[in-house]
């Protein structure tokens, strides 16, 4: 037993306070907003957008109006738009309360790899680099383990990173981990999984 | 009408006559597919300038928009932040044939707006402790380390409005607004193709998103808009 993906976005939910503005990734963490029910949360979509709204009804799409995803959304009463640089200047510039995104790895100093698989995958950081030099808040939500079985919670990255030291908080399906001094810290985990089963699939240093 | 519209074109393939050389550098507007300059990259293609340089966030998709610049393989190097949309783009990279510069999206934003307001160079953290650091000066301020990044400055720049004035005051719709304004901003000089030109007085000055001083050559056209991810919700059933 463990979570799935739509329990690890609920559990990234809770991460989330009233007036917090938010950057989700791609992937799992845009269900996120699928679970901040009553919250007054403002979702940035880094293409130039405070307010993002959900998918519009069928015949109701507008190409002028996507998110970073490159899918057509909807625009709220609280929306505003901005150009490319304004939208990174408060995202570089820590307006941004909090950013919930993929990773393809994680390190118990907080390092992040994200964007690239040398020789294979070639598509490009976008604002991945941006967000989690700047933002106040870097949440990864990610299978604590990959295809093969191996750990993705490593004691140092292998991929090219993202970020240095850039992580506050994992959540994975088997659990939640928080970076801290000397490693990682076991702070909750996933419903029927065992420490046991937890630390097994765990390469990171896990401290008190 | 009585006032000489000297900035305005009737077409694309006007708008840049006289501007075009091979192994110019041009910034293009933009994100994905959304607010991309259609027509005047249909008249690049016309007009066979190769060996182009390209800042653009992205390079289109196969066979629209900047990726119709890669099958007539007019382009040598693209500054971008993502490339993933598009399959010819992946093959002339790992062929060789194509160079390419990877940016952080914020960085490559900056790079243009900070380009166009004549700063030279600017301190970032964005990217401290990866490649894209490798080889750039390092400084520390306050505690924290922050790379140098250079501003941008474009031989072109071509740009997607919604509506503009014949003095070159511009205004975008919605997300399509995204890395135009900084790549109008970089070129010596810049081009716009919009939806409507509109009387002077039209536009409201104090909602004008792109000021004319910016904007050397204006044209108006039909846009195809094409969605590259078309998501839609279900209506509740009543």
């Amino acid at each position: 037993m463990a979570w799935d993906r739509n329990q690890m976005a609920a559990r990234a939910a809770q991460e989330l306070e009233d007036g917090m503005y938010v950057n989700l990734g791609i992937g799992i963490p845009t269900l996120v907003a699928n679970y901040v029910g009553d919250k007054d949360i403002t979702l940035q979509s880094e293409n130039g957008m405070l307010g993002m709204g959900p998918f519009p009804y069928e015949g109701e799409e507008d190409p002028d109006l996507i998110n970073a995803g490159k899918q057509t959304i909807t625009e709220l009463a609280r929306t505003s738009y901005f150009d490319s640089a304004t939208s990174f200047g408060m995202i570089r510039g820590g307006k941004i309360a909090a950013a919930i995104l993929g990773a393809m790895e994680v390190a118990e100093n907080g390092d992040l790899a994200n964007w690239m698989i040398p020789g294979k995958l070639v598509k490009g950081m976008g604002g991945a680099m941006d967000l989690v030099a700047g933002v106040g808040r870097v949440i990864v939500v990610m299978d604590h383990t990959n295809k093969a079985g191996e750990s993705k919670v490593l004691k140092a990255c292998t991929l090219p990173l993202t970020g240095k030291s850039v992580v506050d908080r994992i959540i994975t399906n088997l659990g939640v981990l928080d970076v801290v001094d000397g490693g990682l810290k076991l702070v909750e985990l996933a419903d029927g999984v065992t420490e046991e089963e937890f630390r097994a699939a765990t390469e990171a240093t896990l401290v008190n | 009408m009585g006032v000489t519209m000297k900035k305005v074109y009737a077409n694309a393939d006007e708008a840049l006559d006289g501007l075009l050389k091979d192994g110019m550098f041009i910034a293009a507007g933009g994100f994905g597919l959304c607010g991309i300059p259609e027509l005047l990259i249909d008249a690049l293609v016309r007009n066979g300038v190769k060996d182009l340089t390209i800042a653009s966030n992205n390079c289109g998709v196969d066979g629209f928009g900047l990726g119709k610049l890669l099958d007539t393989r007019q382009i040598k190097k693209m500054i971008s932040s993502y490339v993933g949309e598009n399959a010819e783009f992946m093959r002339q990279y790992l062929s060789g044939e194509l160079e390419l510069e990877f940016n952080p999206q914020g960085t490559l934003a900056e790079r243009m707006r900070a380009g166009g307001a004549g700063i030279p160079g600017f301190y970032t953290k964005t990217g401290v402790g990866t490649v894209i650091a490798e080889g750039k000066d390092v400084k520390n301020f306050d505690g924290q380390d922050y790379i140098l990044e250079r501003g941008i400055v474009a031989d072109l720049s071509i740009v997607k409005g919604w509506k503009a004035d014949d003095t070159g005051n511009v205004i975008f719709r919605k997300t399509a607004r995204n890395f135009n304004p900084p790549a109008a901003m970089c070129g010596k000089v810049c081009v716009v193709e919009v939806e409507e030109i509109v009387e002077r007085g039209a536009l409201d000055p104090d909602n004008i998103h792109l000021p004319g001083i910016y904007v050397h050559r204006i044209i108006q056209g039909e846009h195809e808009k094409r969605i590259e991810q078309r998501t839609t919700r279900k209506r509740e059933e009543a």
